[in-house]
């Protein structure tokens, strides 16, 4: 009994093994001997093949986030093609060319498809090519998706973040469009390519591919690529490492650059409503593989890599941008003597010197402000001396005057009562010789004879008020008018 | 796929933002659906991630349920009393496995705390070492309470016991898994109440199969039949399967990664004072001075925040 029960278990073992999926995954056995992992084998259907499912579940409700950056020329057809794309009129108007600078423009918008939540965000550079100066014309472009990595970097390093919630706005890919003049790549685009090709995944596209024949666009490719390599510049290479995808990003990784048309207008085709472009020599099909590469544009972007750019911008645009950063303030995963320091080694060993600094700043400043005070206190104490010299002299000054003053009001005092007496005695005789002959000449000229003043002038608005003042206030009892020599 | 025309209305009620984005209104297909897609073949490729710790006393079947989980041998799972004197100090001992399925891969890693509470009996109510376990534990992880060796309860008493054990964990405030202020929506709502009524879950575990009515079942097999580990009436199993593998996988690795480890973030960064606050040497935005208002998404840091901050 036991014995046959034991050989059916064996059987329905044998059974389940056949039936689930054993092949160990060849990755990750290497790495699973360095960590002394084993592959097991299951028994049963345990369920978590549902575990991509649940990932997706959550992405739908999270939503999804991708940012084009279009540079280009004004007028060459960037919200043309983006519009084309997506298969929306986002709102836009035509930009003037005369702009002193290049300026980018970001809107977002929110599209949905079934059950996918897109929050799209398209970046135009307005104005890019009318500079004279070409390193007006990228630099401006650079330092948005610089200015990007950083906001990203800033909420990274926030104690309470919350990076699941934060907008992305770092730019995913990066239309570069270029001129359909069949000859060559222009100076500006090379520039402005080799200063973007580390921070962002670039994408060259021929624009307005309807103005070149066939043959000129292989010719005008072949060129185009050739300089890119000749110059080192890294586009995107659309992914070549699954087998799902490989071949055809492998085939059209050979079509780039790019040679699109772009169109919301509709032409009647046959009995279709087409996208296109009419020409009195016939109608540009922009979703005609046969007249331009739209279609695999927008393959390529939107249906079979869009969460391989982003993974790209994360992992490695952003992650040299970071590296960069925090290797500017000072960080290093390795200290002195090679051995590995922590972030917070690091924190802590930077905070030490900057304390440090600080102190020996204030210090400084201290040593500076005392010295500045002592000078000041200096300058002060000498002012101070004039200003006390200054007034002992003008007080000798006023003493010396007053004294003056007081001797010739004595002497005019004498005066005035030596004239007193004298002018007592004259009345005397005068009243006696009246008298004695009255007659009017004598009068008259007793009269003339009598009084004489003299006036003396004496000016006193050389004098301080105080000296004025008293010398005014003593000779008030004297009616005469004061007056002063200098 | 049909090209739809589609109406941009639920994004308003999805969008936390308070500055809406223009819906866009595409006039066709475009093929954004297949981002989908691209994502699940990312997924493949670079394998899923796992890990889980099993707490209890020992004899109590931790290795055997986890054997029975993942349906292999995590575990060599020891007999009861046939081990070695349990070890007096708390040692946790972890095994890392990696299992496939339809082209899934998975790297399992499951630790084990033998030597935990054995001087414990807690086989009547929650005592009051284990609530302030729990209590510390569900600031720190996502816990799953599980009645272990529940074929030696009844059905009556399994669901006192249940009753009970709810009772003591909502008087002492723990919040197990799933966590209600987690719950994103309605459907959320509903379908994790329906799992914390049944929480903690009466389980048995086996790893041994047994022929029973002609069928092959994991079971284990006693004097008086066996018990079956995959069948409903028998035990919750399955619902603790269910619950672990195949539909909130995702969901605890998010909370982990979002609530419990951003939690610990600002708890390190703060107790060490690592970054200097204010204008310093480093562009830091400094702490604002109210904390933000963190819109209800995707498993937000919400109360267990500031909880976590007084805790600690």
């Amino acid at each position: 009994m036991a014995s046959s029960e034991v050989s059916r278990h064996l059987l329905f073992q044998t059974h389940m093994a056949a039936k689930t999926c054993i092949s160990s995954p060849v990755s990750d056995d290497e790495q699973g001997k360095k960590e002394n992992i084993r592959s097991l084998t299951m028994s049963g259907h345990v369920g978590f093949e549902s575990l991509p499912d649940q990932l997706v579940n959550r992405s739908i409700q999270q939503g999804f986030c991708f940012n084009i950056l279009c540079v280009g020329e004004t007028g060459i057809g960037k919200s043309t093609l983006i519009d084309t794309l997506f298969n929306t009129n986002f709102e836009d108007h035509e930009s003037s060319h005369f702009y002193p600078h290049v300026r980018l423009k970001a809107q977002t918008y929110e599209l949905q498809e079934s059950n996918v939540r897109l929050k799209l965000t398209i970046v135009n550079t307005v104005g890019f090519g009318d500079q004279i100066n070409k390193e007006e014309s990228y630099q401006p472009i650079v330092d948005y998706i610089d200015a990007q990595f950083e906001a990203y970097l800033q909420e990274e390093l926030k104690i309470k973040r919350c990076l699941f919630n934060y907008h992305d706005s770092r730019i995913h890919v990066c239309l570069y469009f270029i001129s359909p003049t069949g000859h060559s790549l222009k100076t500006l685009d090379l520039l402005t390519m080799k200063n973007l090709d580390s921070k962002v995944n670039i994408i060259p596209v021929i624009a307005k591919a309807d103005a070149i024949s066939k043959t000129e666009l292989q010719k005008f490719k072949i060129k185009l690529m050739s300089e890119l390599v000749s110059n080192g510049v890294q586009i995107y290479q659309f992914p070549t490492d699954d087998e799902t995808i490989a071949k055809i990003n492998s085939s059209m990784n050979a079509h780039l650059p790019f040679a699109v048309v772009g169109s919301m207008d509709e032409v009647k085709v046959g009995n279709k409503m087409v996208k296109a472009r009419q020409y009195p020599w016939g109608v540009v099909q922009v979703e005609n593989e046969n007249h331009c590469d739209f279609v695999k544009l927008r393959e390529m972007l939107i249906c079979t890599n869009m969460e391989d750019l982003r993974e790209q911008t994360h992992s490695r645009h952003y992650e040299l941008y970071r590296r960069c950063k925090l290797e500017e303030l000072g960080f290093k995963d390795v200290g002195p003597e090679n051995k590995p320091v922590s972030l917070q080694e690091t924190y802590e060993a930077k905070r030490h010197e900057f304390y440090g600094e600080r102190q020996r700043k204030e210090e400084e400043m201290k040593q500076t402000f005392v010295q500045r005070v002592k000078e000041k206190e200096a300058i002060l104490k000498e002012a101070e001396r004039e200003l006390q010299a200054k007034f002992e002299h003008l007080k000798r000054v006023h003493h010396e005057e007053r004294v003056k003053l007081e001797e010739k009001r004595r002497l005019l005092e004498e005066e005035m009562a030596a004239f007193s007496k004298k002018k007592a005695t004259c009345e005397i005789f005068q009243n006696q010789s009246f008298l004695a002959t009255g007659s009017k000449k004598d009068k008259d000229r007793k009269k003339e004879q009598g009084y004489r003043l003299e006036l003396l002038c004496f000016d006193v608005r050389a004098c301080e008020p105080i000296g004025g003042r008293k010398g005014a206030e003593e000779g008030r009892g004297a009616p005469v008018q004061w007056g002063g020599h200098e | 796929m049909d090209p739809t025309r589609r109406s941009p209305s639920p994004c308003s009620s999805r969008t936390p933002s308070p500055r809406t984005p223009p819906c866009g209104e595409m006039l066709g297909y475009v093929g954004i659906e297949a981002v989908l897609d691209q994502l699940k073949i990312k997924a493949m490729k670079m394998g899923f991630e796992f890990n889980i710790m099993v707490v209890g006393q020992s004899g109590l079947g931790k290795s055997t349920m986890v054997n029975t989980l993942f349906k292999s041998k995590v575990w060599k799972s020891t007999p009861p009393g046939l081990g070695g004197p349990t070890p007096q100090t708390l040692k946790l001992q972890s095994v890392t496995h990696v299992i496939e399925e339809k082209g899934v891969k998975l790297k399992l890693t499951v630790t084990d705390t033998p030597g935990f509470g054995d001087q414990i009996n807690n086989d009547k109510c929650l005592r009051p070492l284990d609530i302030e376990f729990l209590q510390r534990l569900c600031q720190a992880v996502n816990v799953v309470p599980v009645i272990a060796r529940a074929d030696s309860l009844t059905l009556e008493e399994r669901e006192t016991f249940r009753r009970r054990i709810q009772h003591n964990l909502r008087t002492h405030c723990i919040d197990v898994y799933p966590q209600k202020c987690f719950d994103e929506d309605v459907n959320d709502k509903i379908l994790n109440s329906k799992i914390r009524d049944r929480i903690p879950f009466a389980v048995v575990g086996a790893d041994r199969e047994h022929l029973v009515n002609g069928r092959c079942v994991l079971g284990r097999k006693t004097k008086w039949g066996i018990i079956e580990v995959e069948n409903m009436a028998h035990c919750e199993f399955p619902l603790l399967r269910d619950l672990l593998i195949r539909s909130h996988l995702q969901d605890l690795k998010d909370i982990t990664h979002n609530v419990h480890y951003e939690n610990y973030r600002v708890f390190r960064l703060n107790q060490s004072h690592v970054l200097p606050r204010g204008p310093g040497w480093v562009n830091l935005a400094p702490v604002p001075a109210s904390s933000p208002v963190i819109p209800r998404s995707s498993k937000v840091p919400g109360r267990v925040q500031e909880d976590s901050e007084e805790k600690f």
